[in-house]
This record gives C-alpha cells, sequence and structure tokens, in this order.
C-alpha cells in the first residue's frame, strides 16, 4: 500500500513524480452493512494510511456513541457519511472514498445494498470499471447477491471481484469458500462478465484484503488489492471508433470557431476525416486545440476543443464522429430503463431525455416487459414504480446519435428528467434502434380526431395569430370567427386577454412566464385541434422559439402561422390599450417592442398588411386560404 | 505500433473538472466562480483557464469577504483576477458590518453565520446567480463524500442530504426553476494530495501563507493563531511570539490554526504532508463546534 510516512525529505520529488504517472481504477462495492462492506471500505482506508490521527480519534468518539463492534474501532462508520445513516446504522446513499497503491489511484463508489435503494447502487455503478460483490461466508449466494449481479451487468461493468467475507467465521475453511464460488459462476453464466475472480477474506481482521493471509494456505488468488492493482482500465473506451459530444461552441472571437468536448471514444489527429451528426455534414479536424497548445492526437477521455477545415453548422449536443465509423441516428430505440422516482412511469407521459449534453422531448411508448431484480424473470407491466427495471420502447421527438450501450456507454446511457419537478426520475441503457413505422404503439382511442372533425365537416387546424399588441390580431380574429360561424363550421378563439384572466391567471410578463403563457395556450390549443376544432389563437407570442414549439405540437399542415404584419409607429398611434403611454412613461416593464424583442416569422404560412387593409378584407383573405387548404 | 500511454489519474481528474465546467457554461445563464483564495480555489480557476481556452471563462469570480482574511489573501486575490483578466465580485454583508459582528466579540459559529453563510446567501440573491462552482472535495469530510456534483439547492439554499438527484455518468441534470440554483464542485473526486500535485505539475501560484515563515503568532486553547492585524485582543497571559509556520487551510485569521513547520516550498510542504498525522481540516475551528456539524451547516447553505 501507499505509505510514504517514512519517505525522506530528498526523494519527495521523485516519489512524486511516480506518484503522478498512476492510472485511475473507478470501482463499485456492493452488499449490504451486514456482509460488512462498509467495514471493508474502512479497512482499506485504514490498512493503506488514507486516515488521519484526528480522524481516528474522531471515529474512537462515534464507536462509542453509535458503533456496533463492542470496544473495537468500527471502521463503518468512516464511510457512513450522514448523520440519519449513523443513527439508523444503514447506509442510504452513494459515498466516494479515494485511497491509493503504490500503482494505482482509486475512486470506490460505496453503495447500500437493500432493494429500496437500487436506484442509489445504479448511480455508483454507472462510472465503475469493475465490482467488488460482497457475501457473507455463513450465508453464501443469496437474493440479494444475485440482485447486484444483476445490476452490475446491467450497468455494463465486466469485471467482477467476488469477496467472500468473514471466512473467520467458518474457520477459513476451503470448502465453503469454493462452493460459493461455484454457485456464483453458474448463476453469473449470460450475464456477460469477462473476468469473476473468488477471494477469500476477513473485512474485520483484514486477511487477503491488503496481502496474502496465512490463515488461507490453500488459496493461491490474489489478494483484494492485488486484484483492484492488476484490473483493466480505460483501454477499451480507446479501442472504439472516435465520438466527441459537442458540450460548448468555443467562440472568442470572429477569427475562430472551435468545438469543446470530452471525447468518449477513440482517438483523432489533426487530417483526420470526421462527420457531425444527426447534420451528417462531413469535413475534416484543422487543429486540437488546448490551454497547453496544440496537440498531434487526442484520445478517449480527453477533454478538448476540435477545429474543424470547413465552416460547419454546429451546436450542443451534436456528435462529432469519425466519419468511417458512423454511430446511428434514430428517433426510436429499445432500452433497459430503471425508474428512480416515487411517482409511476406512465407510457405516453412527455419527458426529457438527456445523452451526453443533448437534451431532447422523450416518451416510453410501450413497456415491452418489467424484469424482476431479484430472479431476472419476465413480468408484464403496465407501468413502473420506483427501482423497477424494464426494457421499453422510447421515442425522441428529434433524431438523436447514439451507440448501444453495450459497446460505449458513454453513447448508450441516459438520464430521464421530469418536466415540471426537473428531478432524474429515470436512467435507461439503449440496446438497439427500432424502426418507426413497425413499433410505434399508441393508447387506441375509437373515436379519434378524424372522426370528431369528419362529423363537423371539416379539417381541424390552428390559425396562429401573431404580431404586435394593437396591430389588430384579435380584430381580424374576431371577424373570421363570425364568418366561419355563419358557415355552418365549428371554431374556438382564445385570445391573449381573456386567457389571460383564467388559465394563466399565475403568469407575469417576464421571459419565463411568457414562454410557460404560450405553452399552456398551444397545448390547449392542441387538444381542441383533437376535438376536431378550428382553433383561433390570438396572442403576440413575441418568441420564435415558442411559436415553434406550437407548431410542433400537431401534424403537418394544421399550424397555420399568421403574422399580422402592422409597424411598431402605426401600433403605437392606435395604442388600443393604452400600453404603449404606460410602457414609455416606465410605468409597464417587459413591454413587447419597448423593452422586450419582438422576434417577426421568417416564413408565415399567411402575412397580413395590418396597416392598409381592413380587418373584414383580411379575415375573407384567410378564409380563401381555408378553402384552397381544404380545411373548409 | 507507438507505444500507448493511458491518461494518468491527474490527466483524468482534470478532464472531468473540465468537463463538469463546460456543462455548466452551456446549460446555466448566469453562472458564478466562488472564489476563497486558498489552494483548492486556485486550482479551480486554474481548470476555468483551460476549460474555455482560447475564450475566457464565461463568468466572473466572487469573493465573500468576511472582512477577516489575511491581508496576505486579499492582496493575492486583487492581483490574481488582474493578471488573469477575470472579473471580480467581492460581497461583503454590510448588515454584519453594521452590527460589529466579528469572531473575538461574537465567537465562531454566529461570526461564520452571519459573515459566511449569511453573507453568501446575500450575494447569491442580489446578483441572481443561477450555479455557483464551488471548490470543496469529497475526501474532506464525511457528509461532503456523499454530496453531488450538480448539487442541487432550494430557493432558500437549502440542501437536503436524504432528496438528492440520482447522478449517472456524465449526464449532469442542470435544470432548475427560478430562484433555485445548484451549486457545482468540480474538485469533486481530487484529494489533497491530487491538488497539491497538481500545483506542482502546473506551477499553479498559491498564496504565499501556505509556505513557512517567521509570523506572529499566539498559542491559544492548544491552538497557534496568527497575529494578523490589530483587531486580535490578547488574553491574560498570552505573548505574542516570532515562530516558523504556515497555514495547511486559509480562512478567517483568529479562525484558522498555524501549523509549526520549517516547509518553504512545494515539495517540502508535500512532503510534510506525506508524514503527517493529522487531516487538513483540522486546523479550522469551526467544524469541531458540534457532532455532524458540516452536514448541518451545508443544509443551511454553506458550501
Amino acid at each position: 500500500m501507499l505509505d510514504a510516512t517514512s519517505l525522506r525529505p530528498e526523494d519527495t520529488e521523485a516519489y512524486l513524480l511516480q506518484q503522478s504517472d498512476k492510472e485511475l481504477l473507478r470501482f463499485i462495492t456492493c452488499g449490504s452493512v451486514d456482509d460488512g462492506k462498509s467495514t471493508l471500505i474502512g479497512r482499506l482506508l485504514f490498512d493503506s494510511k488514507q486516515l488521519f490521527e484526528d480522524q481516528l480519534a474522531a471515529l474512537g468518539q462515534d464507536s462509542r456513541r453509535w458503533g456496533t463492534t463492542g470496544e473495537e474501532m468500527d471502521l463503518a462508520l468512516l464511510v457512513d457519511g450522514l448523520a440519519a445513516e449513523r443513527e439508523q446504522g444503514i447506509t442510504i446513499d452513494v459515498a466516494y472514498r479515494f485511497f491509493a497503491s503504490e500503482k494505482r489511484k482509486f475512486i470506490v463508489a460505496d453503495t447500500p445494498g437493500h432493494e429500496q435503494y437500487t436506484r442509489n447502487m445504479v448511480t455508483g455503478a454507472s462510472t465503475a470499471e469493475l465490482a467488488v460483490i460482497l457475501v457473507d461466508a455463513r450465508k453464501g449466494v443469496l437474493t440479494q447477491t444475485r440482485r447486484h449481479a444483476f445490476l452490475v451487468s446491467l450497468l455494463g461493468i465486466r469485471q467482477v471481484v467476488l469477496a467472500v467475507n468473514k471466512m473467520d467465521l467458518v474457520d477459513f475453511d476451503r470448502g465453503r469458500f469454493e462452493e460459493i464460488v461455484s454457485d456464483f459462476r453458474q448463476f453469473a453464466e449470460g450475464l456477460g462478465f469477462e473476468s469473476i475472480i473468488g477471494i477469500p477474506l476477513s473485512a474485520l481482521t483484514g486477511d487477503n484484503v491488503i496481502s496474502a493471509s496465512d490463515r488461507t494456505d490453500w488459496y493461491e488468488g490474489p489478494s483484494l488489492l492485488e486484484a483492484l492493482d492488476t484490473a483493466r482500465v480505460g483501454r477499451e473506451q480507446e479501442e472504439l471508433p472516435f465520438r466527441l459530444p459537442v458540450q460548448w461552441v468555443n467562440r472568442p472571437n470572429l477569427d475562430f470557431r472551435g468545438y469543446s468536448g470530452t471525447i468518449t471514444g477513440g482517438r483523432i489527429r489533426p487530417g483526420d476525416e470526421i462527420v457531425v451528426l444527426p447534420s451528417a455534414r462531413t469535413s475534416k479536424v484543422e487543429r486540437i486545440v488546448t490551454y497547453d497548445g496544440e496537440l498531434d492526437e487526442a484520445v478517449a477521455g480527453q477533454a478538448v476543443t476540435l477545429c474543424l477545415e470547413d465552416e460547419v453548422d454546429i451546436s450542443r449536443g451534436d456528435v462529432i464522429a469519425a466519419a468511417d465509423a458512423r454511430p446511428e441516428v434514430t428517433d426510436q430505440f429499445a432500452a433497459h430503463l430503471v425508474w428512480m422516482s416515487d411517482q409511476p412511469l406512465l407510457p405516453g407521459r412527455k419527458l426529457l431525455l438527456q445523452l451526453g449534453p443533448k437534451q431532447v422531448s422523450a416518451q416510453v411508448t410501450e413497456i415491452k416487459h418489467a424484469v424482476n431484480v431479484n430472479t431476472m424473470e419476465h413480468t408484464a407491466a403496465k407501468q413502473l414504480e420506483l427501482n423497477e427495471i424494464a426494457v421499453c420502447n422510447v421515442s425522441t421527438d428529434q433524431p438523436i446519435p447514439f451507440g448501444p450501450y453495450k459497446q460505449e456507454r458513454e453513447g448508450g446511457g441516459f438520464i430521464l428528467i421530469d418536466r415540471i419537478s426537473n428531478i432524474t426520475v429515470g436512467c435507461g441503457m439503449i440496446d438497439f434502434p427500432l424502426r418507426r413505422a413497425s413499433n410505434v404503439h399508441w393508447q387506441e382511442i375509437a373515436v379519434d380526431k378524424q372522426a370528431r372533425a369528419a362529423l363537423k365537416s371539416q379539417q381541424p387546424a390552428i390559425l396562429w395569430f401573431t404580431g404586435l399588441s394593437g396591430s389588430g390580431k384579435s380584430t381580424v380574429a374576431n371577424a373570421l370567427e363570425k364568418k366561419l360561424h355563419l358557415l355552418g363550421h365549428h371554431s374556438y378563439l382564445l385570445d391573449g386577454d381573456n386567457v389571460r384572466h383564467g388559465l394563466n391567471r399565475d403568469l407575469g410578463f417576464t421571459d419565463v412566464d411568457r414562454v410557460e403563457n404560450i405553452r399552456r395556450v398551444a397545448e390547449t390549443a392542441k387538444l381542441f385541434v383533437d376535438a376536431g376544432l378550428i382553433t383561433l389563437v390570438s396572442f403576440i407570442s413575441p418568441f420564435r422559439s415558442e411559436r415553434r414549439m406550437a407548431r410542433d405540437l400537431v401534424e403537418d399542415g394544421e399550424f397555420i402561422e399568421v403574422f399580422v404584419d402592422t409597424p411598431l409607429e402605426i401600433c403605437e398611434a392606435r395604442d388600443p390599450k393604452g400600453l404603449y403611454r404606460k410602457a414609455r412613461a416606465g410605468q409597464l416593464a417587459n413591454f413587447t417592442g419597448i423593452d422586450s424583442p419582438y422576434e417577426a416569422p421568417e416564413a408565415p404560412e399567411m402575412r397580413l398588411p395590418g396597416a392598409e387593409e381592413e380587418p373584414d378584407a383580411m379575415a375573407d383573405r384567410i378564409i380563401d386560404e381555408l378553402r384552397r387548404r381544404g380545411v373548409i | 505500433m507507438q507505444a500507448r500511454q493511458t491518461l494518468t489519474h491527474l490527466q483524468r481528474l482534470e478532464a472531468e473538472s473540465i468537463h463538469i465546467m463546460r456543462e455548466v457554461a452551456a446549460q446555466f445563464r448566469n453562472p458564478v466562480m466562488l472564489y476563497s483564495i486558498g489552494k483548492d480555489s486556485s486550482v479551480l480557476l486554474h481548470l476555468a483557464m483551460k476549460a474555455f481556452y482560447p475564450s475566457k471563462p464565461p463568468f466572473p469570480l466572487m469573493h465573500v469577504d468576511t472582512t477577516w482574511k489575511f491581508r496576505e489573501m486579499i492582496e493575492f486575490r486583487d492581483r490574481r483576477a488582474a493578471e488573469l483578466g477575470m472579473d471580480l465580485i467581492v460581497h461583503i454583508n454590510e448588515d454584519g458590518v453594521r452590527e460589529g459582528i466579528g469572531p473575538f466579540s461574537h465567537g465562531s459559529a454566529v461570526h461564520t453565520d452571519v459573515m459566511k453563510t449569511q453573507s453568501l446567501k446575500q450575494a447569491l440573491d442580489k446578483y441572481k446567480f443561477d450555479a455557483a462552482f464551488g471548490g470543496a472535495r469529497r475526501d474532506e469530510e464525511k457528509s461532503r463524500a456523499k454530496e453531488r456534483i450538480f448539487s442541487f439547492r432550494t430557493s432558500t439554499h437549502r440542501w437536503d442530504p436524504k432528496n438528492q438527484r440520482p447522478e449517472l455518468w456524465n449526464a449532469y441534470n442542470g435544470r432548475i426553476h427560478k430562484g433555485e440554483s445548484i451549486r457545482v464542485f468540480p474538485l469533486s473526486n481530487w484529494t489533497e494530495l491530487d491538488i497539491w500535485q497538481y500545483i506542482l505539475l502546473e506551477q499553479i501560484p498559491v498564496v504565499p501563507l501556505y509556505l513557512a515563515k517567521p509570523r506572529p503568532v499566539v498559542e491559544r486553547d492548544g491552538t497557534l493563531i496568527m497575529v494578523d492585524d490589530e483587531r486580535m485582543p490578547l488574553e491574560p497571559g498570552e505573548t505574542v511570539q516570532e515562530r516558523w509556520v504556515r497555514f495547511r487551510t486559509l480562512g478567517c485569521y483568529p479562525l484558522t490554526g498555524a501549523i509549526e513547520s520549517r516547509a518553504e516550498n512545494l515539495v517540502e510542504i508535500i512532503h510534510e504532508m506525506l508524514i503527517a498525522r493529522s487531516s487538513e481540516r483540522q486546523g479550522r475551528v469551526i467544524d469541531r463546534d458540534q457532532a455532524a456539524s458540516m452536514e448541518l451547516k451545508k443544509q443551511e447553505g454553506y458550501f
């Protein structure tokens, strides 16, 4: 172990040089307090001299107060960090611990073992390259051992150490040890582990933890630390094809445009051909820029900035990849999901999906089957509860580049976020893409939009009137609705002021509230379209992105953007509600056109010259357009 | 084929920190880097310069000044910000100043609460920052070992240790409602030794107080307190002595214990640390006020 307490001053520099060359291994420990997991980590910290005197003194104090080991130091108390954990004698959350050997630095994710903390274990396993699974030698392979092995395998860990603990309590019996290891191997067949190393040890007494114990002379394998020192680290990632998900577009001035991100697979050199996904534009790497100078080559794990030879439109969340080994791009895929929220997962509900830096809207379209974490049996499920695992079909609202999780962790592991609470409610591992037509399953409803619209002899649509305050939106929309009514069509008018008196009464005029205002109106309009109605929406709706969002909610052709294009001076001269006057006097903040921007539509379906034509004439033009489009 | 060198642990830690900083720059509208002038802050700032190069870091530095910091810290702070061309916000809790709050008159608990915790919250509210970088490490203290890298805070800046967002792979969820914020800890996985090794390797400037030299100190309750200015009242029987000392951590001078040392350069400091038998937070009076003390302070909004 790393013991520098006897280091001489003159050797320090050489020692540090050697230390800074170390490799890093992240691993997870699985097991419950009863298995002695916290004690084992405490032992690794203790024996590797990672504890200081005052920490030991504090430990002594804590042992007397909360300890479970009588007069002995309770090493488990070193790792149970939260007050609630010490009081209840259990581990609730993932804790990260650090220690080092002569060869390596280790980051240990210490995770709770009980079934109700499955999500915490999954969290700890997501970044680990190896798992230490603890078994009590007296009890052997239990249900929870199987659960731990399954979760470890699900999260893509390929190296397992089976730590058969408390060997001192079975007199270091060889037969017992071999029986347990053989049980485990048999069960773990099919979980895809690359290596399983069984080690007979005692965390309490330290046998086979750091070095070989003379009480197990029949055992010829490595001690736990030796196993950790020789496990494979990092290289797997470098063998993958090149991938760099763009986190941040680096533009200090007009002469420099770089794409910053961490390489998640492979290696890259200037001159290499790349492709940008999902746009599929190709280019070559011009330079690899870092603060420490330009690089001839960069590999997986490095955080760099790439400059390309061509001007390509790239934004955050795009993936720069090797041109000859592109990742797949899809908006439908099958994945294993772990649900992490108290509120159940319901198929069809909109969630946010975050894959690396990419965030998109997504929904689970179908739960194929749930997986019992204890028996690995498949069961039918309509919804998922906290800590449940299932194979699901997922759809996203735009195509995303990805890699199957089994091959590239960073390219296939995603989190799910609740849109309202913003909490991370689940995580998933992409298995394979689905072809759209054959795999989408919606809740079937017998009476649908088409049926409702047919009864009304019309096609449903949203007419979205946008323009400055005073441009004449509502006047035109009112005139239009009267005409539609006389023609026998079913319509509804959602007007900015009216909706703000009811549904959106709680919203103000900040940017955030304006966005929410539009979101609610857009969702309402969508429902009305589903009801078969011709829906007129009259809202200033100053931001392009929100109008875009509203457009994307409905099907192609159902959204008709009507830009009532009246110049600001004329709107201000009209000032029907006296609002411009107030805004100019500084009595009204965030007023569109005055101190809050209006982003005019770039390609509206209709543009009406609000300063030149009468409202009635403009309404007639819309009627003509609706006929032309087959809406009426 | 060329021999292949796997990244070293420091290279991996550096890349991870840079990744975290870029996520913050991309996900938040108004981030800030809390700069406490200590060695961890020095590393944090250095990593920020790397993360956005050739751009400057797209956020200001902010120092919550309790008015009781070592004078050398303040000089160092202003010099570094100017050298790197970073915007620096200095916030002082003027209410506390008006009430004359200080560690000698009110004790460490009240002083820290008013001039540090409350002051920090005041500053975050004043500038409406939605993300704040801090230099805390998981190896420092037990409750920190369980904290996320993106640590969610309510609109009243509270941390709820039992209800943290799961954090998987390198996908960081920075979504918040108005008024809420995220504290971000890019150095979470660094140890004290990593920090010193990195400072040495990258030649990062640190406050000279970390290096030993003769300084005026008094011994009080077994702790060596440096007499940094005339505000320090001497108790009966106390005398100011010139001793060779240095500091392992830096905070308010009356609350920060010095250690006797002859380590005058980085290598000697690291040597002392390697053979040392007491952890770095021991020099801080505030952690020992009560059991689970840090966890409580963190819940209330202390970093």
